[in-house]
């Protein structure tokens, strides 16, 4: 369970967000000063290292406050990288290191992308995908040496960063490590590449959902304001069986995205009942991103189609990170294979167990 | 505006645990003695009392009502358990499902008290079928336009006229049924009607087969010619049926069943892929495996919610209308992700028996206990928009 502390963080979170993150007034901003605006308030509020325990540099909070901030953050569809902030600060705690006190994203975000810890103590490889670069300062990198994996934190300029970014305007960039010096490095017990995929699967799954919840509460006030043949639209069959089937959609990201935080958070470790977790979690809720945004886009029309409105802060960005930390198909076939392993009979037992 | 959809994280407790292993042993047991063969699906669809029997015996029906009705006080997670277990199993439970499921606790929340504890024991020990008489043959997914009347006599009611797609009729012991008592008023149109406990023994009911497309006997008409009914059979208000049944809904939609019942099409997927699919393959199975996870998520988090008092009555609609699409899809997906297999494959012909039963039961399955429309309406009123 929980507890208490769940809902303060959380509440702290919306609140901020409430104010310094209103999606109509991001949308309406001429330039990129919310921004800053913003990240300072999140910092102040200790919420981008809310993963990292007081004597590394953080605030100290549980995993599960920090997925309820995640939710939150999806609600409000928000773009700077708090997400990448807490998974960077995350990481870094579970291998001893001190977080500095700005912001941060991780790599890899691919599941086949690999960086080489070199004999000289240098990283190499290439990353793609990765959300936000040219906004970190920090980059933590999962990296392996001969001996096992090792948490490695650099400095974002160090590295080259090409100018990528989602459907949804955000950076997500091709990060190239070559022979990059990091700042401080340190080995990390019960943790791989695959744990940082399965930790950005269910960071991702959880701001889905999010996401998902505040396109159903806009479409639906639409649906209940906007007047078509003398009525709401929303008192149409049609219009309604599709906000059911989007209400569907909705409920399944939120259930499947809350058992894997759930998961993450009771277990602590990525055993093999965290991996059912996470991948489910990531396919589900990429599945309903898919089918959520077109259900909202239809019922809003041409307006939800514009710039002006709202609505593509959200469906653009859960569209977008769908293909983070390893996209549906990737993680279905990971799956299909492991059940495939393990034979019918041990099945349903694995669902069972859940 | 209530659009907060809400699911608790409800996991099963140890108690859970230890029963899930008695009754897969029980149901171990009853497969190697020859009751019923998990590979043949259609016998789930089977009335077997003695094995209901059995099953009563274990404490298995009735788990959560009151122990002085022969109820086993035991949880709705416990009561989950048992159900998933059992439509695992393909185990033929439908002499008691029903009654087990819905019409017991309409007996404990409105009969008599001597009506209760004549029948709800009964009903534990595994010796009573129910059917549900609700559809006529004008009025099916429009409850209220219902029309087969009772009318007051002495000491009772007198019944005529006929429900229809009625399952277990022709086995069942009672009846739970709606019955117009009054006209509709001009302010509800839902007024009128009042639900009745019925012995499908008493003089004046025919029960007339109508056999399904799977060429399985379930559905019936049952008509009713003067069929009598004591006063005591009245199960709540006169002319107030229509304000009884709202909470246990959320239960009877969200349960196991209302995914799980193609279920076995999957396993023989996971036999005909073998240890190593192909990446087509595996994906598929994959994607299948994350959906069924999510809709069994939802599901237990619903039963614990009610356990909890709580009435996720528009999460309850949620699981029924997407784990029903969902498990009408499975043969499909099946069907496709098998098709590039080699045919010499070893279970071909348990694989295709299943499938062509499957295929042939799916469409029932977003029509049965509340179409797939009428769930989206509810979910649409529960959203604010009706």
């Amino acid at each position: 369970m929980t507890g208490e502390s769940d809902h303060i963080v959380a509440e702290t979170a919306a609140r901020i967000f409430a104010e310094f993150a209103d999606p109509q007034t991001i949308n309406r901003a001429k330039n990129d000063a919310w921004k800053a605006q913003l990240w300072r308030t999140v910092s102040d509020a200790g919420l981008p290292l809310a993963w990292v325990p007081e004597h590394l540099g953080g605030s100290g909070a549980n995993l599960a406050d920090g997925f309820a901030v995640l939710g939150a953050a999806g609600r409000f569809a928000i773009a700077i990288p708090l997400a990448e902030t807490l998974m960077a600060g995350w990481l870094l705690a579970r291998a001893g290191l001190v977080s500095p006190g700005d912001a941060m994203t991780v790599a890899p975000a691919r599941p086949r992308d690999r960086i080489a810890l070199g004999k000289d103590g240098t990283l190499s490889g290439r990353a793609l995908g990765i959300p936000f670069a040219p906004d970190a300062q920090h980059i933590a990198v999962v990296t392996e040496d001969v001996t096992g994996t090792v948490v490695a934190l650099v400095a974002a300029k160090d590295c080259g960063i090409d100018k990528g970014q989602t459907p949804a305007g955000d950076a997500s960039n091709v990060v190239i490590f070559d022979r990059v010096k990091p700042l401080r490095h340190a080995r990390a017990a019960d943790l791989d590449g695959t744990a940082l995929m399965l930790m950005g699967s269910v960071t991702r799954s959880v701001q889905t959902a999010g996401a998902l919840e505040a396109v159903l509460s806009l479409s639906i006030a639409y649906a209940n304001d906007r007047i078509a043949f003398e009525r709401p639209i929303g008192k149409f069959q049609a219009v309604q069986q599709n906000l059911a089937r989007l209400a569907g959609e909705v409920a399944a990201a939120l259930a499947v995205s809350g058992s894997a935080s759930d998961s993450v958070a009771q277990n602590g470790v990525f055993d093999e009942a965290v991996f059912l977790e996470a991948a489910s979690a990531k396919i589900r809720c990429a599945e309903a991103a898919t089918e959520g945004a077109s259900i909202a886009h239809q019922v809003f029309g041409a307006i939800g189609f514009t710039k002006e409105h709202v609505l593509h802060r959200f469906t653009l960005r859960m569209l977008a990170w769908r293909d983070d930390f390893g996209n549906e198909s990737y993680w279905a076939a990971e799956l299909g294979k492991y059940v495939a392993r393990r034979g019918a009979d041990e099945f349903w037992p694995l669902v069972a167990s859940r | 505006m209530s659009t907060n959809l809400q699911f608790d994280q409800i996991r099963l407790p140890p108690e859970c645990e230890r029963l899930r292993q008695d009754v897969r042993a029980f149901l171990a047991e009853e497969i190697a003695s020859g009751t019923f063969d998990p590979y043949r699906p259609g016998h789930g669809d089977s009335h077997d009392r003695a094995f209901s029997k059995r099953i009563g015996a274990k404490g298995w029906i009735g788990m959560t009502w009151p122990k002085k009705y022969g109820g086993h006080e035991r949880s709705f997670l416990e009561r989950y358990v048992v159900t998933e277990e059992f439509r695992v199993a393909n185990a033929p439970v439908r002499l008691h499902f029903v009654a087990d499921r819905q019409s017991g606790p309409i007996l404990l929340k409105y009969a008599p008290e001597h009506v209760k504890a004549d029948i709800l024991p009964r009903i534990c020990r595994g010796e009573l079928c129910f059917v549900i008489g609700m559809s006529e043959p004008g009025s099916g997914s429009d409850l209220f336009a219902a029309k087969t009347k009772a009318t007051k006599v002495a000491k009772g009611w007198s019944i005529n006229g006929s429900k229809i797609w009625t399952s277990n009729a022709h086995v069942a012991d009672y009846m739970l049924g709606l019955f117009r008592t009054s006209p509709p008023s001009k302010e509800n149109r839902r007024h009128g009607l009042t639900q009745f406990l019925v012995d499908m023994k008493s003089p004046g009911i025919t029960v007339n087969p109508i056999y399904q497309m799977t060429g399985q006997h379930d559905f019936n008409e049952v008509v009713f010619d003067d069929a009598f009914v004591p006063d005591d059979h009245v199960m709540g208000e006169i002319d107030g049926a229509w304000k009884q049944a709202t909470s246990e809904l959320a239960y009877e939609r969200s349960g196991p069943e209302r995914f799980l019942e193609t279920f076995y099409v999957m396993l023989e997927l996971i036999r005909a892929l073998g240890p190593e699919p192909d990446i087509r393959s595996a994906e598929g199975l994959g994607r299948l495996v994350a959906q069924l996870h999510g809709l069994r998520r939802m599901s237990v988090s619903v039963a614990g919610m009610l356990q909890a008092g709580k009435e996720p009555m528009v999460e309850g609609a949620i699981v029924k209308d997407l784990g029903t699409v969902w498990e009408q899809k499975l043969p499909h997906r099946v069907r496709e992700l098998t098709a590039f297999l080699a045919p010499e494959i070893g279970n071909r012909a348990t694989l295709e028996e299943q499938l062509a039963f499957a295929t042939t039961v799916a469409p029932k399955l977003t029509i049965q206990g509340g179409t797939t429309e009428i769930l989206r309406g509810i979910i649409a009123r529960g959203l604010g928009l009706r």
